[in-house]
């Protein structure tokens, strides 16, 4: 275990160290100018170009500024939003928020996803299982930004049975109906991972032993067929919370949650380029820890992974 | 014949106790069997695909279905005479359907119909420069990376994993917002195709993994043919079929991914007739005109359907094990 844990580790730095250099050096590289961009169509004054220039470091070469950017990180220093707020402040205050909202979903789309999928599985061919595949096919068809307007216009403005926004401090009413939203898309990847999963395990040979040994359908469902199928549903499940934790950004933009991905939304709304970069740094990081602490927990799960090279 | 061989165990057995009934033996005709079709083509992978595909409703509406978006798409002046950008008067702001103006009208006052037909080549013309793009990063990266393995699988993996751990869409803000004065299909293309490739590689790799280990490879190398070659006309071929399944799914998610961006504002510049552009402008009055957001929407949301369906039908008609799931 020590030494499946030490060799995750160790692949983890070539990634984490290849996606920081690869964002800054798209931002490097690319023709644009994120100074220049933060004027629009105004022509900047060139003094404040250049005091901007030098507070971003953009004067140095590019190694030097990767280099103060990865040194501020070790040291906890994300870099200052364009409102001369301290990146990891804001994180501090915006993370819980994302937090809350991504618990929320997952326990969602967990529940009813496998709930629907495995019902669906068992009843192979039947009418319930055509309608939950149709249903969730037609839920991956629209895109999150849809299903958000068509949730607040119909919840919100209509039926008025949700608040449109959410309110300060974000309390966990009103943030039932973003959670819906972002829960839906991943309820209906879960329902059908689980749907084949629980027919391809019912057809395996334990299942028809247990049958032949004369195990009830309740036992059988439950203990034999289900714990065995849920181990891919598991899988998609611990991705799919690195997923909230950063991809909440159009859903908490449209809802107005005060979180990670608001920031993100607000800051590419009013095209703050710098802040946007840091805010995907950080983002990425987030995700890249998340799926290091999945694989660490498959590990401990599953003895085999620990084995494969 | 056949009846000879049944005959005697069945009428000994009776003979020997009539109380207990012994079934007949149930014998097929050899003939029915053991015949060697030859009348019938030789059938591969792609022919029962075809013919496992065509046999499915869901093929056939989405066929129908992304013909229609494709003809849109390049024909719009079929679908509407009305011009999108020129005609609009201010005077009908968000004006209700009218004669000839079937959707009503924009914020900007202009025909909403005309803007969606307008619109559709946009959202298929990214889809396809996505594809075409991870398709050939992908192939590439996977094929070499299954085929040679050793050092070379190492570093294309890793330059793979370090792709496919930024997000494609937070990925595709940071270069769309930096590229701020370039917004186009082509850049916004870029943006998406350059950072959703590795699932394409992974995918490839995978199978050609399995794919080398076959006996007609071991036959290519024991004949002397050259590795290249081996890896083009044996090995590739054969490992493709995954690929061309989430190729299709690949498209519709280009597709989304480009109206999201379009929707956050870093898509394509709002000269570009566009679906994301579309919804962005209705956001604002969704209370009061919610149909200037709603018929995008719909649009974008049937497209985004007809080729998901069709990529199941394709995956799941390359996949003798997926077609064991329905």
């Amino acid at each position: 275990m020590a030494g499946y844990i030490l060799r995750r580790l160790l692949q983890a730095i070539p990634v984490f160290i290849g996606t920081t250099f690869l964002i800054y050096f798209m931002v490097f590289a690319l023709p644009g100018d994120p100074i220049i961009a933060l004027f629009g169509d105004k022509t900047p004054n060139p003094a404040i170009v250049a005091q901007l220039r030098q507070q971003y470091h953009l004067d140095q070469p590019f190694i030097v500024q990767y280099l103060i950017y990865m040194g501020g990180i070790f040291q906890g220093n994300f870099g200052v939003s364009f409102s001369g707020q301290p990146v990891i402040e804001i994180l501090a205050r915006t993370f819980p928020v994302t937090l809350r909202l991504a618990v929320i979903a997952l326990l969602m789309e967990t529940i009813a996803g496998i709930l629907v999928g495995m019902v669906a599985g068992l009843r192979k061919g039947k009418l319930f299982d055509g309608t939950t595949l149709a249903i969730s096919l037609i839920l991956i068809s629209l895109p999150v930004f849809v299903i958000a307007f068509v949730a607040q216009f119909v919840f919100g403005v209509q039926l008025g049975w949700a608040r449109t926004t959410v309110g300060d401090g974000a309390p966990i009413q009103d943030l039932i109906l973003p959670a819906i939203v972002l829960a839906s898309i991943s309820f209906a990847q879960i329902v059908r991972l689980t749907r084949s999963s629980v027919i391809e395990t019912s057809s395996l040979d334990f299942v028809r032993t247990a049958y032949s040994k004369g195990l009830g359908r309740r036992r059988i469902i439950p203990v034999h067929i289900l714990r065995n199928s849920l181990i891919p549903v598991v899988t998609y499940l611990a991705t799919d919370f690195g997923v909230l934790l950063v991809g909440a950004t159009v859903t908490e933009g449209i809802f107005n949650v005060p979180g990670v991905g608001n920031t993100l939304y607000q800051a590419i709304i009013r095209g703050e380029g710098p802040t946007v970069v840091s805010f995907v740094t950080v983002m990425v990081l987030i995700y890249l820890l998340v799926n290091l602490a999945v694989d660490l927990l498959y590990g401990l799960l599953d003895p085999r992974i620990r084995y494969v090279k | 014949m056949s009846n000879d061989v049944n005959e005697s165990p069945v009428t000994g057995s009776s003979a020997r106790s009539a109380n207990h009934f012994v079934a007949p033996l149930e014998e097929t005709p050899l003939v029915a069997i053991d015949v060697v079709k030859v009348a019938e083509k030789p059938s591969n992978l792609w022919i029962d695909a075809w013919r496992d595909a065509r046999s499915r409703p869901i093929f056939w509406i989405s066929g129908v279905l992304i013909l229609l978006v494709l003809v849109v798409a390049l024909l719009p002046g079929l679908f509407t005479s009305v011009a999108p950008n020129n005609d609009c008067q201010l005077a009908l702001s968000n004006g209700g359907p009218t004669d000839g103006h079937p959707l009503g009208f924009t914020k900007q006052g202009c025909d909403v119909y005309s803007r969606i037909i307008n619109g559709t080549s946009t959202s298929l013309t990214v889809g396809i420069i996505v594809i075409l793009l991870t398709t050939v990063l992908g192939v590439v990266f996977g094929a070499f990376a299954g085929f040679y393995g050793g050092w070379l699988d190492s570093f294309l993996s890793r330059i793979g994993d370090i792709f496919f751990s930024i997000p494609y869409i937070l990925a595709a803000v940071v270069i769309m917002s930096v590229l701020s004065q370039y917004r186009s299909v082509w850049t916004i293309s870029l943006a998406i195709g350059i950072f959703a490739w590795p699932s394409t590689a992974r995918v490839l790799r995978a199978e050609i993994l399995s794919v080398k280990q076959s006996d007609y490879v071991m036959a290519s190398y024991a004949l002397g043919v050259s590795k290249l070659r081996i890896l083009f006309r044996h090995v590739l071929p054969n490992a493709i079929a995954p690929v061309i399944a989430i190729t299709t799914i690949s498209l519709a998610a280009a597709i989304v991914a480009e109206a999201t961006l379009s929707f956050l504002g870093v898509g394509l510049g709002s000269d570009i007739m566009s679906w994301g552009n579309e919804i962005n402008q209705a956001q604002r009055d969704i209370r009061t005109h919610p149909q200037t957001l709603i018929y995008p929407s719909i649009a974008l949301s049937i497209t985004v359907f007809a080729f998901i369906l069709m990529g199941e039908v394709i995956r799941e008609a390359l996949d003798p094990k997926a077609r064991a799931l329905r």
